[in-house]
């Protein structure tokens, strides 16, 4: 079942230099919460140490607590490799597999886990199931031994989002899917979306306001307090609140388009 | 007076004029050409020089004065020296190709001759350096055995370490290891030879063998793997490792399934192009494998016979038979080599990801 998360007092360095500081963030299960905020406040880097992805990087560190259902995933005893196979994650810019197949591509989280060997009838089924899941089944379903990397971009996208789901993860991040898109796969990618949010606990950081109303029920606005300070976490509720009556000023003024 | 242009709505200007630029016509460059064709071939005839090469070099000088300053008068500065620089680098081109075409040419209608199937078949054994007869076919198996053998322990090593150098390396060692290849891409190939006959055969007792040319080769072809491996792996896009790693996959698996498999199509081409590299190399082999003039399957014990030291082998003997067949030696290792590139180019082909 979709989990809840939450996010106590973290704060999140690059090597020395602090990037986000005292974050308190809670998600509620089977819900779709939308991180906003000005370019370089911190919302990207924030959504990458849900699913330890932050750590990637060499003298990346995070300081603070990160609750999946009430277990923290940055334990001592916790596998990163474990937690991101839980918690799934769709990058802004769509990166299918160039050396696989459509096929290849979805299956490729199951088929890469070592030890994991399944029957051809079995991942079928778990094909068609992702692609259906990504309304991109119809589409592809008679050409999926061609090359991932031959789709438009909002197919790939939706390649990417069928092949995080295949692994069957709890939560799904979500870092800007659709800023490389054009305003029809947008659309198509928004449906999903709402589509999705009853399986999938979803968190999803968007530049684009009207996104963040159309499709998100809890909105978290994120801003920078000045130049070379860490970014905060100015304000969260409920999505009809932040954008009607918001209780920041800063909040106000971002909405409103005064910056940002 | 106001060093400002007059503005634009109190003047009636010619938009045209603004606008167009002049250009030499259609038949302009193909005329120059052939004018300076003519101009040479007169001078060459009234004795001002003399000869094919210096005729050429005068029509080429001919042709590129003549093209720029009747290009600098009708079009201006700006198309005059791009014509001059576009003239410039073509000729330089062909210029370079001159001696790699006459190489070629010299190889092949020398070598021909020498060719057939008696030749590929039979060794040197028992065949007099004055007579003509005998062939290469100890020296092809030698090549090819001590190739294979090198590219087979060269090989898997760079990668590895190429591996390193861009997944996990980022320290010390690491600017270590990379400094140390950067050197070793500079040793010169007697210098591996003579390591591989002193470090093994004088000082550990190891016999005079193919296998020992291999190591040498082996010393020669890591450097080019490391490097042309690591460009490679480094080209793969970061995107698809963190799409990878998102996936809950282990970085080794990501590596091994993801990250080689979209660099291999480079990889192969870069090995491939280290093969053709050592292939040639005379001096590593002659301080550890020598020659001998009959068939030696055995890559292990004893000396075994190469294209490049039969090649040389046959020169010193100074006749003709044995300088034809030189001829005919070196045609074949060209061809050899030839042959690589080609499959390198097809086996790139075929493993690149693919877009459609």
């Amino acid at each position: 079942m979709a989990k809840r998360i939450d996010i106590t007092d973290l704060d999140v360095y690059y090597g020395a230099f602090k990037a986000v500081e005292g974050v308190n963030l809670a998600v509620e299960p089977q819900s779709v919460t939308a991180l906003i905020g000005p370019s370089g406040c911190g919302k990207s880097t924030v959504l990458r140490t849900i699913n330890r992805m932050h750590e990637v990087l060499p003298g990346a560190r995070v300081e603070g607590k990160v609750l999946l259902d009430g277990e923290d995933i940055y334990g001592v005893d916790i596998d990163p490799v474990n937690v991101r196979r839980v918690i799934g994650m769709v990058f802004q810019r769509p990166n299918p597999f160039p050396t696989m197949s459509i096929y290849g591509n979805v299956v490729a989280g199951i088929k890469l886990e070592k030890g994991r060997r399944s029957k051809k009838a079995d991942t079928d089924e778990l094909v068609e199931k992702s692609l259906r899941g990504a309304n991109l089944w119809e589409e592809v379903k008679d050409r999926l031994d061609r090359p991932g990397a031959g789709l438009s971009g909002g197919q790939q996208q939706r390649l990417c989002i069928a092949r995080a789901i295949a692994v069957e993860p709890q939560v799904l991040l979500m870092d800007e899917p659709c800023s490389a898109l054009d305003p029809i796969s947008t659309l198509a990618i928004e449906d999903l979306i709402s589509q999705l949010r009853e399986r999938f606990t979803i968190v999803i950081v968007t530049h684009n306001m009207q996104q963040a109303a159309r499709i998100s029920e809890t909105t978290a606005f994120f801003n920078l307090p000045g130049p070379g300070k860490p970014g905060k976490l100015v304000e969260i509720g409920p999505t009809q609140r932040m954008f009607s009556n918001p209780t920041q000023k800063a909040t106000e003024d971002y909405i409103s388009g005064r910056f940002g | 007076m106001s060093l400002a242009p007059p503005p634009i709505h109190n003047q009636t200007i010619d938009i045209h004029e603004v606008l167009a630029g002049r250009r030499l016509p259609r038949w302009g460059v193909p005329s120059a050409a052939a004018a300076a064709v003519v101009v040479a071939v007169l001078l060459n005839a009234l004795g001002i020089y003399g000869g094919v090469a210096q005729t050429t070099i005068a029509t080429i000088l001919l042709f590129v004065v003549g093209q720029t300053i009747w290009s600098f008068v009708i079009e201006g500065r700006r198309h005059a020296m791009d014509r001059l620089a576009t003239t410039t680098i073509y000729a330089t081109f062909l210029l370079a190709l001159v001696p790699l075409l006459w190489i070629l040419f010299t190889v092949v209608q020398r070598g021909i001759s020498v060719l057939s199937a008696d030749f590929f078949s039979s060794s040197m054994r028992n065949v007099s350096p004055r007579r003509p007869g005998g062939g290469i076919w100890h020296a092809l198996i030698g090549t090819i055995e001590q190739v294979l053998m090198a590219t087979l322990i060269a090989v898997p090593i760079g990668l590895l370490v190429a591996i390193y150098l861009v997944e996990f390396g980022r320290g010390r060692l690491a600017t270590f290891v990379s400094f140390f290849v950067d050197v070793m891409t500079g040793v010169p190939s007697i210098v591996a030879g003579l390591f591989i006959y002193t470090g093994l055969i004088l000082a550990l007792g190891m016999e005079r063998s193919g296998f020992a040319a291999s190591l040498a080769l082996v010393l020669l072809m890591l450097p080019v793997v490391v490097r042309t491996a690591e460009e490679m792996l480094k080209l793969v896009p970061t995107d698809l490792r963190e799409a990878a790693y998102a996936l809950g996959v282990p970085k080794w698996i990501t590596i091994l399934r993801i990250v080689v498999p979209t660099a291999l199509s480079g990889i192969i081409t870069g090995v491939m192009l280290a093969v053709a590299r050592v292939a040639g190399e005379t001096a590593p082999l002659l301080l550890t494998t020598f020659l001998t003039q009959g068939v030696n399957w055995d890559l292990f014990n004893g000396p075994q016979a190469a294209l490049p030291t039969f090649i040389w082998d046959q020169i010193s003997s100074g006749t003709t038979a044995s300088v034809d067949r030189a001829w005919g030696g070196a045609f074949v290792l060209i061809l050899f080599v030839a042959l690589l590139y080609i499959g390198a180019r097809l086996l790139a082909r075929v493993f690149a990801p693919k877009a459609r």
